[in-house]
């Protein structure tokens, strides 16, 4: 019997299952940096954010009696990126509920995969932001470590001190008080990309996460334009506001939130003139909330932020057809 | 070849690089199918209306004789393939896979060979080179099938500039073009000098793409200074040998939208077309056979061969052999190829390959179990016409096709590049096709 159907017949091999193998794949240096740094309680951390997400995806698609497809990745991909955004610290049932949450509600009582508007691990990081205010912004640095004890997969819980992130330092206190408690400025900026700074625990190590975005790029799984344009504007922005851009560009969740969230195929604009926008509003949100808010750190509120323009960019800003004198489409009508 | 500086050309929008699969008869010669037992010609093998039947059941004909003639004018005449007895006439499954009407001949009798004497042709005016393309019934070969003579005859207030040569052969699989300029070099060369005095051209582009480099440098033997024809070689990249993207990466021009190659003074013609009036001006002789590229890895002897019009499939697979039961047999190439259901499927005039794929191969292609949009924007980086694929198919997904005009549906070359890298299979060109449809019943 002869199959038949509408051209093309064949297909490129990168289907849903290999842009989420290879993001998955991409995360892991960030996530051996995250347990290099504080020890064994972070991998604790993204196991169990993974399994509820697995978990949470698998009910309600069972629940909802849809084809359950928590095996494409993108669910374990929200769980390890909820744990990234989590303070070394923190309670395990906050990124269970964070994680939870984001599936559940956010990615499918929206529909699924590809009809969420925002993010699910950044809503469900700004909900427990929120509902745990004092432990999301308790940031521990691990005590000069003991190694067999760091890496001893029972040893859940941190030797550690509170400390606030250098962000919270140069918002409190100003730069100087952060250079003296690092040396330089030259170990400021080198500590601050190795990653031995406080804060969430996968985002400190900016080296890690460009391993895994350079990892990307060359996959062709996502494309360098967000991330450098939204970084370049924040580096802009700090500099013409009198700060130190490099220390801005270094700190935070930035580069984490540039790669790996902002990137995100559903939640952001389809063009390229899109994304130019869309990129240059991350930056100057960032900045303006960086500096200009109560919050220490703007990049999560941000990309929430854009991503519900998205749909707007996405109408607006059109892409003139081959052939065509207007941008318009409308020289039918 | 030093002679001969080439530049390299190509569109920027868009564009994918499916595994060009070529190899497979890249190096075979084109060789003759032997004659069907049976030829099934459809009336219908061009893009209007057509032809009408000039002979009934029970007659006999020989080769080449007119069997359906044109009615209207984007029509094209029709001849009989073999010498024999007209046993049919009636609706047969086309490449369309819908049944059209068809007139069935069995071969009977003995076979003449043309004469080969080669006449003069530089002494026949525009009307008489006109008319003997009609008359042969030469459509375009390169897959559109819109008659030969029609897209020759620019009407007196345009005025074309250039002529361009289509040598791209992007699809995949496909290597009949390639075969025809290695081994009939002269004949291409003879059937563009025909088309420039028609046209009244000053400058002819002959576009290859890189990967038939060898082509390029035999062409490029074959030239003179004075044939004014320059050669271009053009990035491996699919769709570079649709017209509009060709005329884009030569000329730098768009097409307006809803207009035709001549509104920006080009016309473009395809290799194989080009030497069938060459046959057609110089000996008269009727489109009745063409070289298809039979092949696919389940084909035991994969190859070019020249094949009659309306020769079954069934007599191509006795002839070529298969190792495995297809799973499904694609008419041209894979990215635009319609697919066939019936194994008494005649080639036709538009015919330019033949592609049998496994069970295994066509598995991988998960079209009929597509899931939602993620909006990763890839079908939208590779549109070659810069569309909206994504929106398209969600327009045709809730069957508000109304809405399709809006995003440009009427551009769409059917291409399939959207559909190649949508990562949730989303069969974006059946609801594009879906939707035209819809939207030219609705007027
Ligand atoms: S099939 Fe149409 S919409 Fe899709 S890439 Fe080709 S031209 Fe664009
Ligand atoms: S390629 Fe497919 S999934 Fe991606 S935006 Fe286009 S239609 Fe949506």
């Amino acid at each position: 019997m002869l199959k038949t159907s509408i051209s093309p017949h064949i297909h490129s091999p990168q289907n849903i299952e290999y842009a989420m193998r290879n993001v998955l794949i991409a995360m892991v240096p960030a996530l051996l940096a995250s347990v290099y740094f504080f020890g064994v309680r972070a991998l604790w951390l993204e196991i169990i954010s993974i399994l509820t997400a697995i978990l949470a995806e698998t009910l309600m698609q069972l629940l909802l009696r849809k084809p359950v497809t928590v095996s494409d990745g993108s669910a374990a991909i929200t769980g390890l990126l909820v744990a990234f955004n989590m303070p070394p610290n923190i309670p395990f049932y906050v990124p269970v509920v964070a994680t939870a949450l984001g599936i559940i509600v956010v990615k499918q009582l929206f529909g699924g995969l590809g009809h969420n508007i925002f993010n699910p691990a950044l809503v469900g990081r700004v909900f427990v932001m929120f509902a745990w205010l004092p432990e999301m912004t308790t940031w521990n640095v691990p005590l000069h470590p003991d190694w067999i004890r760091h890496f001893n997969l029972f040893h859940i819980n941190l030797d550690s001190i509170t400390s606030a992130t250098p962000l919270a330092v140069n918002k409190l206190q100003g730069m100087s008080a952060l250079v003296s408690q690092f040396g330089s400025k030259t170990q400021l900026y080198l500590q601050s990309f190795l990653g031995n700074t406080g804060g969430c625990i996968g985002e400190t190590s900016e080296l890690a996460i460009l391993i895994g975005a350079f990892y990307l790029f060359s996959r062709k799984v996502i494309w360098p334009t967000v991330p450098f344009v939204y970084i370049i504007t924040v580096a802009v922005l700090t500099a013409l506001m009198g700060q130190d851009p490099l220390f801005h560009i270094l700190s935070g969740g930035l580069f984490l939130g540039a790669f790996f969230m902002a990137t995100d195929y559903v939640t952001t604009p389809m063009t390229l003139s899109g994304s130019l926008v869309y990129a240059v509003g991350l930056g100057l949100l960032t900045v303006i909330l960086r500096l200009k808010s109560g919050l220490p750190e703007g990049v999560s509120f941000s990309i929430l932020l854009m991503n519900g323009l998205t749909p707007l960019i996405d109408k607006l800003i059109r892409v003139r057809t081959y052939g065509k004198q207007s941008k318009r489409g409308r020289d039918h009508e | 070849m030093k002679h001969i500086k080439i530049r390299t050309r190509t569109f920027l929008q868009g564009g994918i690089h499916p595994p060009e699969n070529k190899s497979v008869t890249y190096e075979h010669s084109i060789e003759n199918l032997p004659l069907p037992k049976k030829a099934i010609i459809p009336l219908s093998q061009h893009l209007g209306k057509p032809a009408l039947p000039v002979v009934k059941k029970g007659d006999t004909v020989s080769e080449g004789q007119l069997i359906g003639k044109k009615d209207g004018n984007y029509s094209s005449h029709v001849h009989s393939s073999i010498t024999g007895k007209v046993t049919d006439i009636g609706p047969y499954y086309t490449a369309s896979n819908v049944k059209s009407n068809c007139i069935v001949i069995q071969l009977e009798g003995e076979i003449k060979r043309m004469n080969a004497d080669k006449p003069d042709w530089s002494n026949l005016s525009r009307e008489q080179i006109l008319q003997r393309i009609s008359e042969a019934g030469v459509v375009g070969m390169g897959g559109a099938a819109f008659p030969t003579d029609v897209k020759l005859n620019v009407p007196s207030d345009k005025k074309v500039d250039f002529f361009i040569v289509n040598g791209a052969e992007c699809e995949p699989y496909l290597t009949c073009d390639y075969r025809l300029m290695m081994e009939k070099p002269e004949e291409i060369v003879e059937g563009i000098q025909i088309i420039k005095k028609l046209l009244n051209v000053k400058k002819v582009f002959f576009g290859v793409e890189l990967n038939k480099r060898p082509a390029l440098e035999h062409i490029a033997e074959h030239l003179r200074e004075k044939d004014n024809i320059e050669l271009i070689a053009l990035k491996v990249k699919y769709p570079q040998g649709g017209e509009k993207q060709l005329i884009k990466a030569i000329l730098n021009k768009e097409v307006p939208s809803g207009g035709l190659p001549f509104d920006v003074g080009a016309v473009v013609s395809n290799v194989a077309t080009i030497n069938a009036v060459r046959d057609a001006v110089l000996f008269q002789k009727p489109v009745i056979e063409r070289v298809v590229t039979v092949t696919g890895r389940i084909v035991k002897n994969p190859g070019n061969y020249k094949i009659r019009i309306g020769t079954p499939l069934s007599d191509v697979i006795a002839d070529t052999g298969l190792t495995e039961e297809p799973a499904k047999i694609i008419l041209g190439g894979p990215m635009m190829g319609p697919s066939v259901v019936s194994l008494d499927t005649p080639v036709t005039k538009g015919t330019s390959g033949i592609l049998f794929l496994s069970e295994k191969e066509e598995k991988r292609v998960r079209y009929n179990a597509y899931r939602s949009c993620i909006h990763c924007a890839k079908c939208l980086m590779v549109c070659p016409v810069s569309l909206n694929p994504c929106m398209l198919s969600l327009q045709g997904e809730f069957e508000t096709y109304d809405q399709m005009t809006r995003y440009d549906i009427m551009d769409c070359i059917e291409c399939g590049c959207c559909n190649y890298v949508c990562p949730s299979f989303r069969p974006i060109v059946q609801f594009i096709k879906l939707g035209k449809s819809f939207l030219k019943k609705k007027g």
